[in-house]
């Protein structure tokens, strides 16, 4: 318990006195929001992942793909 | 596949790799040196040295913060935009990247932490560790993208299943330690070194030019001049090896590195030179406007002996009987060979037909090293952007040797002489810190420009590796990336010039 409380304190303090790091901190949170919240979102709203559901029809895909690029 | 949307993609592409690497080789260099400055800060007990570790401690989150995650994009859109490829590479490409998550990442955000908060909370030697770890943690992260890259260069370690449509790891050793990954990790973490010993001795650099903080940029030159020298010697020698490596496994991009239309013998370097803009591999024309070539070089640096014969474009094309260099159409038809055999066997296996099946497979196998080949439309589609591909390499080379010369000299003045005295050198160190940039952006322009068409060597072309989707799709996400990296980008510059503004002496 007691370490737990020492690594909580020592991130907390950290975090705390962070000088120019609150301004990065900022910059990370709007970056990540724009990267993979309106991009995943409202630009790419399909992907094999998302298309087909098993490996076989995932495989169908890129084969027919292959052969037709042919 | 639409031209245009090959096109988008490509350029898509190309912009977050190039924006992502604005970031990434200052993180690799800058590590290292922030480590060394802290163990003289440990073994000397000196408080300047202290303060020196700090800044550039500073300057190091800054571009490790604003450049986190600009990776992740890449990895976005192997699914999104390159969806066939995704597939095709399996688990080659997602192993490499699965341990850098887990192993790297894990260690460099851990350390991290320690690095920044735990100054006066943990042992000195702890700290210092730290540090070391961290620097070591990015560029451990950069080995593993690198593998990845290096296996589309030099795809070997593998097995293609036309069951799942899937390349299978059968060899991870050999995919790990393959020449070219591991002269491409040493070449590009290298030159991240470089970067961040420019930064270092250019930032320092501007201190002495105002006359500010004198003691602190003396010393910061001292670290990143010594540093500097002995990563870009070590750049140079390597930079001959990723040269060999190239001449044996991608010829054609070697070809195109040098403008060689012609192969010969007793091959010469082209030292410097201007491309004749009309030259093709289907005319006579000249190939160069002028040149200063370097005797034998190339012949060297290629098979490591002067008389070797390195083949131009054309013999890579058309063949040459005597060097028994196969040519591109007898390479097509082996392609198409293998895509047809593809398709046989994937129909033996729909009649249940197992003899068939095996026949099928066994002609895939043979075959299956010019699979990509089958779906290339000319002969001369092989061909990279030859003057990107020249001018890319000679401007690397070119500033790869500058580079050497100004650490040099920095040494020199900052050992025997007063350094600050001599401005025309610390200007130049300052204007450096671009030219590091650029010379790191065209070795990539070079490594990935020079092996287009293929998206794996051999096996896929860029064409083929495309995903399907709406052209409209990856125009606005490339505007949008434009925009959110150059955003960055200038959010980068403004906070790294106010720190830099605000000296060793200030809050960090």
């Amino acid at each position: 318990m007691e370490s737990f409380k020492k690594i909580y304190n020592f991130y907390f303090d950290g975090f705390k006195n962070m000088v120019v790091g609150k301004t990065l901190w900022k910059i990370i949170v709007i970056k990540l929001l724009l990267i993979l919240v309106i991009l995943n979102y409202f630009v790419y709203d399909k992907s094999l992942k998302t298309q087909y559901k098993t490996e076989q029809e995932k495989s169908d895909f890129v084969y027919k793909n292959l052969i037709r690029s042919n | 596949m639409e031209e245009h949307l090959v096109d988008w993609s490509r350029a898509q592409f190309a912009l977050t790799v190039m924006y992502h690497w604005i970031f990434v080789p200052l993180t690799l260099g800058l590590g290292f040196i922030v480590a060394i400055m802290e163990t003289i800060y440990l073994k000397t007990g000196s408080q300047l040295w202290k303060k020196t570790t700090k800044f550039w401690m500073t300057l190091f989150a800054i571009n490790f913060a604003i450049g986190v995650a600009t990776g992740i994009i890449m990895e976005f859109e192997f699914g999104t935009n390159w969806a066939n490829y995704s597939w095709f590479v399996g688990d080659i490409f997602g192993a490499p990247l699965a341990i850098e998550g887990v192993l790297a990442f894990f260690m460099e955000s851990t350390f991290f932490a320690v690095m920044y908060f735990g100054w006066e909370k943990v042992g000195k030697k702890f700290h210092l560790l730290s540090t070391w770890l961290v620097a070591i943690g990015s560029n451990l992260s950069a080995l593993w993208i690198l593998v990845a890259n290096g296996w589309m260069q030099n795809p070997i370690g593998m097995t293609f299943n036309p069951d799942t449509v899937r390349n299978e790891m059968v060899d991870f050793w050999s995919i790990i330690l393959s020449p070219i990954a591991t002269s491409k990790f040493l070449h590009t973490i290298s030159s991240g070194f470089v970067m961040g010993s420019l930064f270092v001795v250019g930032v320092s650099a501007w201190y002495l030019l105002k006359n500010r903080d004198v003691a602190f940029a003396k010393n910061s030159i001292l670290v990143g001049a010594s540093f500097g020298l002995i990563v870009s010697l070590f750049l140079a020698f390597n930079g001959d090896e990723s040269g060999h490596q190239v001449a044996v496994k991608q010829p054609m991009k070697l070809a195109a590195m040098e403008g060689l239309y012609e192969g010969k013998t007793e091959a010469g370097l082209v030292a410097a030179g201007i491309l004749n803009p009309n030259k093709t591999a289907t005319n006579d024309e000249s190939e160069f406007l002028v040149k200063v070539e370097i005797p034998y070089a190339l012949s060297i640096l290629s098979y490591r002996d002067p008389k070797a014969f390195v083949p131009g474009i054309k013999d890579l094309v058309y063949g040459n009987e005597e060097y028994k260099i196969m040519s591109v159409k007898e390479k097509m038809q082996k392609g198409k060979i293998a895509l047809a055999s593809l398709e046989a066997y994937k129909e033996a296996k729909k009649e249940k037909n197992e003899q068939k099946a095996l026949q099928a497979r066994q002609t895939l196998e043979e075959n299956m090293q010019y699979f990509g080949y089958g779906h290339l439309k000319n002969v001369e589609d092989v061909i990279p952007p030859v003057a990107t591909t020249f001018y890319a390499f000679h401007i690397m080379v070119s500033l790869g040797g500058w580079f050497v010369a100004l650490f040099a000299l920095l040494l020199f003045f900052s050992i025997k002489k007063d350094i600050q005295k001599y401005k025309l050198l610390l200007l130049s160190a300052l204007w450096s810190i671009p030219l590091g940039y650029i010379a790191g952006e065209a070795g990539w322009v070079v490594a990935e420009v020079g092996r287009q068409p293929w998206a794996i060597q051999d096996l896929m072309l860029v064409g083929t590796a495309t995903t399907h989707i709406a052209t409209t799709n990856v125009i606005i996400s490339f505007w949008l990336f434009a925009l959110l990296f150059t955003l960055l980008l200038i959010a980068e510059i403004k906070i790294m010039l106010k720190q830099i503004k605000i000296g060793p002496e200030g809050e960090h």
